[in-house]
């Protein structure tokens, strides 16, 4: 895997006219599968245009696996997959001819790439369909011909946009799992851009949110994940104070108020420690649950801070 | 890796030159062009002219085949300039009908289905992706013009010896020259017109428009003004001013070579700009 960042944005600003849509971004970013998520108009699309070289910036860059936008588009474009949010395709081609068409675009072979079309199309489950007209296709068939054109020439970085537009569920069950089989196969960084957070919490490790044209937050959702897990809310019944000494004793956070105590587990101290520390001081726990700071929750704290700063 | 597999490798084998990506899209092109009957049908009959034009120059050079047709060699056109003139205006004319077949097609339907940031999205730019398009036509526009035109200069340079070449390498350089001009300014105006009018339709109607209805004015302005000037929006006549001063012969268009140039380039520098303003990945609302 690339240890460059995937993404470094150096204030950069996009204009449309009089409105400004993206404003002064900052950041570096280098996990390996990204949500962007934010509420229509936020700028998650324009971001991704931008970062694909469709926009220019009005002021300050950007760096995708650290080739700048502004000087290096075209080694950008070598690295990348996109997989457009709006019904895209080539009239009168089959899926094979599609697929073949976009992978010689971006410079393989004609027989690699009748090779790839073949092997995208069976690996995304249109293996069957794949001699039929685009034109015949269901909306869910062009979603996946869509992913099967981004990942035929083999990129490093893939831009999905919002992927499972349209999709009824098992279909887009269908979606989510292959895109999760691509980042972990692979061996390439995936932004996935979408107002759905299940479908973020469902791919992506790093979530960045925008609000307004600016980055409200970025969230390490494994880490969020990771230290939610150490983190206990218990209701007690019995001597408190004596169970949150015990607590500290085993080197926890706590932090009591009445019969309610919230604890941070230390390394090594597992659940059965507490459930054993209680018996020995007679404390009864009624009630165990761990932290959910959800994804909804990152993004809806997110939403209400809205100062612009990460 | 066999597909059966169904799984996801990254590629990493050999890649093509950037520079002849841009055929791609010729050689997919054209595959569909031929798929169409008609369309290979009025290819071959773009021939009918080169290899008329070929007996014709065999008969002039066969003493054995004038004798044996009666044919009063006095009586038959001279190979010169004005009958590769009068060649070009006719292989022109179906260049311009192919254009009006072909082309209209080739920027509408990627722009109807949203294909331009498929393009764009690899390592193909702008530039590229018309040059692909101007190459769609450009290279069936060559294959019935200059390219017919400098095999029959050739075989009659050949029957009527090196002294005739010598003197009439212009004809060559015009039948070169002349095609490319024509070509680059009925692709160039197919491809905007392509691009600004998403129904195919439509836009051939209009490319026929651009020639004809413009003609029609042109000579409503010459009957009103009582000169010649409005074959300056007849882009027909136009470019018989270019072929006529590049065969050096007398084209009688009332229009000055250099103002036909002048016209032709603002043309094709007008349908640049267009295309500029349309070809992107996605358009801007600047409002």
């Amino acid at each position: 895997m690339d240890a460059r960042p995937v993404i470094e944005l150096q204030g950069l600003e996009v204009r449309f006219g009089p409105r400004t849509i993206l404003k002064d971004l900052q950041g570096s970013f280098s996990g390996r599968a990204i949500g962007l998520l934010g509420p229509n108009g936020a700028g998650k699309s324009t971001l991704i245009n931008t970062l694909l070289g469709f926009y220019e910036p009005w002021r300050g860059t950007a760096r995708v696996l650290g080739h700048d936008i502004r000087t290096g588009i075209r080694a950008v474009r070598r690295l990348i997959g996109y997989m457009p949010e709006n019904e895209s395709f080539i009239a009168g081609m089959s899926a094979v001819e599609f697929v073949r068409f976009m992978a010689e675009l971006a410079g393989l072979p004609p027989e690699a790439a009748l090779e790839r079309a073949h092997e995208a199309l069976f690996y995304v489950g249109l293996g069957e369909a794949r001699y039929r007209k685009l034109e015949e296709y269901s909306l869910g068939m062009k979603q996946l011909v869509k992913l099967a054109q981004a990942i035929a020439h083999g990129p490093k970085l893939l831009f999905l946009d919002e992927p499972t537009n349209g999709l009824d569920p098992p279909a887009r069950q269908r979606m989510i799992r292959l895109i999760g089989d691509v980042r972990e196969r692979g061996n390439l960084h995936l932004i996935l851009c979408s107002h759905l957070l299940r479908d973020v919490e469902e791919c992506c490790e790093e979530v960045l949110i925008l609000k307004e044209g600016r980055i409200v937050q970025y969230s390490n959702l494994e880490e969020e994940r990771r230290s939610n897990r150490r983190f206990l809310e218990m209701e007690l019944e019995g001597e408190s104070g004596l169970f949150a000494e015990a607590l500290r004793e085993l080197g926890c956070e706590c932090a009591l108020t009445g019969r309610r105590l919230k604890a941070v587990l230390a390394e090594g101290v597992e659940v059965r420690d507490l459930y054993r520390a209680a018996a020995e001081r007679g404390v009864r726990i009624r009630r165990l649950s761990h932290k959910r700071d959800s994804l909804e929750d990152i993004f809806l704290k997110a939403m209400g801070n809205g100062n612009g700063s990460l | 890796m066999a597909v059966y597999k169904r799984t996801y490798q990254p590629y990493s084998g050999t890649l093509t030159p950037a520079w002849s990506r841009f055929l791609i899209i010729a050689r997919q092109a054209h595959r569909r062009v031929f798929d169409s009957r008609f369309l290979t049908f009025f290819f071959v009959v773009c021939f009918v002219c080169p290899a008329v034009g070929a007996v014709f120059v065999y008969l002039r050079h066969n003493a054995g085949a004038i004798a044996l047709l009666k044919i009063d060699v006095a009586r038959m056109f001279p190979i010169d300039g004005r009958f590769f003139f009068r060649f070009m205006g006719w292989q022109g004319s179906l260049a311009f009908l192919l254009t009006a077949f072909v082309g209209p097609g080739l920027i509408s339907t990627d722009l109807r289905n949203n294909a331009l940031p498929l393009y764009f999205c690899r390592p193909f730019s702008r530039a590229e992706y018309v040059l692909g398009k101007m190459s769609v036509l450009a290279i069936l526009q060559s294959l019935i013009t200059w390219v017919p035109g400098l095999l029959l200069f050739a075989f009659h340079a050949y029957l009527e010896g090196g002294a005739w070449l010598r003197e009439n390498l212009f004809i060559a350089s015009g039948l070169f020259l002349g095609s490319w001009i024509w070509i680059v300014t009925l692709c160039l105006l197919a491809l905007a017109l392509s691009a600004w009018v998403k129904w195919k339709v439509l836009a051939g109607a209009l490319l026929f428009g651009v020639f004809f209805v413009a003609a029609g004015f042109g000579q409503a302005a010459n009957a009103v003004m009582h000169s010649r000037s409005g074959n300056l929006i007849n882009l027909g006549e136009l470019i018989r001013t270019v072929w006529a001063g590049l065969f050096r012969v007398d084209a009688d268009t009332g229009v000055s070579p250099g103002a036909a140039w002048m016209v032709l380039i603002g043309v094709c520098a007008l349908c640049l700009y267009l295309l500029d303003r349309k070809v992107r990945a996605y358009e801007v609302v600047r409002s």
